[in-house]
């Protein structure tokens, strides 16, 4: 499957915009993400080895979170996007 | 430098005029051919997910970007930045802006907006990483239309 990779990692995969996989759960296809492409790990994990608070990895349309996380099972036609939050505001 | 269509920048400006005193956020598309070369050419608002404060929180829905940048390829076009306002506070970033911040080498365009009319729209650049980010203030130059000659030769 593909996983699209946000414009501020793709300098740690070699400036692609897609990534293809083969996995059978998110987590598998992270791992081989960053198996490829050994930058991005310190960039979606933390140093305990779990996913960033503000990494939001949805699988088509829908937030892992809210399915089984990284053990989300995933087939070869699903797309896996990798979205860095977008937050902020007036301190106050 | 960022460089900014007039239209885009007006649509970001009245977006932070229309949903004051809230804040409004949205993302901004163009073109990217390297540093000196970075135009922005659309903005395109979206809902702010921060209900319980958007007097002074934005946050962007994730699926909503996830929409807009699968848009974006198809015309063409790279994410390039975002925007949101400060209603009746300076066009700065925060500290909360900073901590939230995660797209680095993306502008990040602050309008203030007092009493329901915009005022100043700066452009900052995320830059560093994760353990030690920081903005860098960005020179916004308002553009018609891409001059490839003129952009060439600069």
């Amino acid at each position: 499957m593909k996983v699209l990779i946000p414009t501020p990692l793709r300098q740690y995969a070699e400036k692609k915009a897609a990534v293809d996989v083969n996995a059978a759960t998110v987590g598998e296809a992270l791992h081989a993400l960053t198996s490829q492409h050994g930058d991005l790990r310190r960039h979606l994990f933390s140093d305990d080895g779990k996913l960033r608070s503000f990494v939001n990895v949805y699988v088509n349309d829908e937030d892992i979170r809210y399915l089984a996380k990284e053990n989300t099972p995933v087939k070869d036609n699903d797309t896996i996007s990798i979205v860095p939050s977008i937050a902020g505001g007036i301190d106050r | 430098m960022l460089k900014i269509s007039e239209s885009a920048l007006n649509q970001l400006r009245a977006h932070g005029e229309q949903t004051y005193p809230h804040e409004c956020c949205g993302v901004l598309l163009g073109q990217d051919n390297g540093d000196s070369e970075r135009w922005v050419t659309h903005a395109v608002a979206c809902g702010n997910t921060r209900t319980d404060s958007p007097e002074n929180r934005y946050n962007i829905d994730p699926k909503e970007l996830i929409r807009i940048q699968l848009d974006a390829r198809e015309q063409g076009l790279d994410i390039l930045g975002f925007y949101h306002s400060h209603p009746d506070h300076p066009a700065r970033w925060s500290s909360t802006d900073l901590a939230e911040a995660h797209w680095f080498g993306c502008s990040y365009v602050i309008t203030s907006v007092t009493n329901g009319k915009a005022q100043n729209t700066n452009s900052f650049l995320l830059a560093g990483d994760e353990e030690s980010k920081r903005f860098e203030d960005e020179q916004v130059e308002v553009v018609e239309q891409p001059d490839e000659s003129r952009a060439m030769a600069d």
